[in-house]
């Protein structure tokens, strides 16, 4: 089985986002990077397949130099080529050009399987799977928590939850499927895998020949931080000493009587 | 123009997501009568007016949930409505995962630009849309224009109301058969009833919330019986499933489920912001933990220093205590 992992550079959150001065863009001087949780999973997902039904995983990212980082934490993981369609330095891609670099990838193997995350973390744009299938003219589904393969390799079968309801879609190889993590729980990168993946050759693709597109994306004018509650936590003791006060708070907001 | 919008049912019932898409939807008609919502099962109509929905295009032809198909049938909709002079229509769904699959799939095959998960949209102009949308799951907001024949847009439901139209609209039903065709309907949903699990959490009235400081898998006994006493679930940050502790179905966040309690009681947590991303949507939040100054901690309406294996059984006999007493 050929799979090929699209992957994204983001920033690593934790305490409160700060935006550069001209507010086009989040201050990652002294930020960390990664990759989404769900396309953690989704190269996970892909190295699991492979150990089972053979074949390899090629991991793509369109993105700046330094996301090579990224992908070699990929090839970390297992996957054995890595493909970086390269940005300038600061641009940001809409989901309609990310597709369209993203196809020109993909096009260039013989992949039966395509696997992103349902959403990258940053962007939330819900749609660059959706938009490579069709480029693809490929069959897609969606935020998807179990992949499961024929026995004869010609099609998987992909389901989710939603609204209380199992929800379970039948693709024909070759196909377009994104991820969501708790599709499976991802693994440390062992060290052979480190050692390989330092060494590995990345592919670098430039991203001017990679995807003319006719259509433009939505314009993003700027970035604003939604105003936080700026409320203080009234507290009510403390150790097992707080109970009584806050049974009462129990009572004041109406979950005990 | 029309705005059209994507009305979901659960069950029998319009979704509440939709119902919050469709305030959307009235917010961006220009004038009255331009509101039109699209079914693709029998829904109940006057439910629809009261949002103010003039007419209801029923699509009938396609068995079940077939994302491709579905778009297919609002893509024929959408470039037959008549379009006076140069204003462009808008197409809105809740921003639900179906909400989000049908606009992107239209999205690509009418070559449109999508915005996912807005919170408003204004008009400038005739030609412009403004719009405000979320990103990293609502910790960041981007505003942005849309300059396209049609605006593809999906709401961010945890972020708008649902409000009833001042004057109702007719809610006028027509059927249009869907002209879709094979390969639309290759990717086709096949429902089987789920656990309770992940619903309960997204819609509990309590749900009590354990994170590192709960220590093992083993530790999560006093969190179930409160969660029990106050006819709530469980729930779990990150870490929780990262560690195998719980599985990922349980997971409060911006990558597991957003929830929206009467209360969240968040034991052991530290509160990284992407676990905001999920509990934001609580309506009272207290915090049981032994770092006074953990974001989860200065953020919360109530907070308890101490450990959460002290709290929480002394919560547990406070409750059954009051409980006998009466």
């Amino acid at each position: 089985m050929e799979i090929l992992v699209c992957v994204k550079r983001v920033p690593t959150v934790g305490g409160a986002i700060t935006l550069t001065a001209d507010r086009r863009a989040i201050d990652t001087k002294a930020s960390g990077f990664t990759i989404s949780p769900h396309e953690e999973c989704a190269v996970e997902e892909a190295v699991r397949l492979v150990e089972r039904f053979g074949g390899s995983v090629t991991v793509v990212s369109l993105g700046p130099v330094e996301a090579e980082e990224q992908l070699r934490s990929c090839l970390a993981l297992g996957a054995s080529a890595a493909v970086l369609v390269e940005t300038a330095p600061g641009a940001e891609t809409g989901p309609i050009a990310t597709a369209a670099a993203l196809h020109s990838v993909a096009v260039t193997g013989a992949y039966d399987l395509v696997l992103l995350g349902n959403e990258a973390s940053d962007t939330g744009d819900y749609q660059v799977g959706i938009r490579l299938a069709h480029l693809l003219g490929r069959p897609v589904a969606t935020g998807i928590k179990a992949i499961s393969v024929s026995g004869d390799g010609s099609s998987l079968s992909a389901s989710r939850t939603y609204r209380g309801v199992v929800e379970t879609f039948t693709l024909p190889l070759p196909c377009v499927v994104t991820v969501k993590e708790g599709i499976n729980l991802p693994r440390y990168p062992s060290l052979p895998g480190r050692l390989r993946a330092k060494r590995a050759t990345i592919t670098r693709v430039p991203v001017e020949t990679a995807a003319p597109t006719a259509v433009s994306d939505v314009r993003m004018l700027r970035l604003r931080v939604p105003d936080a509650p700026k409320k203080q936590a009234t507290v009510l003791g403390r150790g097992a000493g707080a109970v009584p006060a806050l049974v009462e708070v129990l009572a004041e907001i109406g979950v005990i009587s | 123009m029309t705005v059209f919008c994507l009305v979901e049912l659960d069950g029998d019932a319009v979704a509440d997501a939709s119902l919050r898409a469709l305030t959307f939807a009235r917010g961006l008609a220009v004038a009255p009568g331009e509101l039109a919502a699209v079914v693709f099962a029998a829904a109940p109509a006057a439910d629809l007016g009261a949002y103010g929905v003039t007419d209801v295009y029923l699509v009938t032809g396609i068995d079940g949930y077939a994302p491709r198909a579905w778009a297919r049938a609002l893509e024929d909709l959408v470039s037959s409505a008549p379009r006076p002079g140069a204003c462009a229509h808008a197409v809105v769904a809740a921003g639900t995962e179906h909400g989000n699959e049908v606009l992107a799939h239209l999205a690509a095959i009418s070559g449109l630009p999508m915005a996912a998960n807005c919170v408003a949209a204004s008009h400038p102009d005739a030609d412009t849309l403004d719009i405000v949308r979320q990103r990293w799951a609502g910790l960041l907001l981007e505003e942005a224009a849309v300059d396209a024949p049609a605006a593809l847009l999906t709401v961010a439901t945890e972020a708008v109301s649902a409000d009833p139209a001042a004057l109702p609209g007719n809610a006028e039903v027509h059927e249009v058969s869907g002209q879709v065709s094979d390969a639309d309907l290759v990717v086709c949903a096949v429902e089987t009833p789920a656990g309770p699990r992940g619903a309960s959490l997204a819609t509990a009235r309590v749900v009590v919330g354990g994170g590192r400081g709960v220590g093992s898998a083993d530790g999560f006994a006093p969190l179930e019986e409160v969660a029990t006493l106050l006819g709530g679930v469980v729930g779990v940050s990150r870490v929780v499933t990262s560690e195998g502790w719980r599985p990922h179905s349980m997971q409060v966040g911006q990558t597991g489920t957003k929830i929206t309690p009467d209360l969240y009681l968040a034991c052991g947590i530290s509160g990284a912001i992407q676990h905001f991303a999920g509990c934001s949507g609580a309506k009272h939040i207290i915090a049981i933990n032994t770092d006074p100054s953990a974001p989860m901690m200065t953020r919360a309406d109530y907070a308890v220093v101490g450990d959460l294996h002290e709290v929480l059984p002394a919560l547990v006999k406070a409750l059954r205590d009051r409980v006998l007493g009466r």
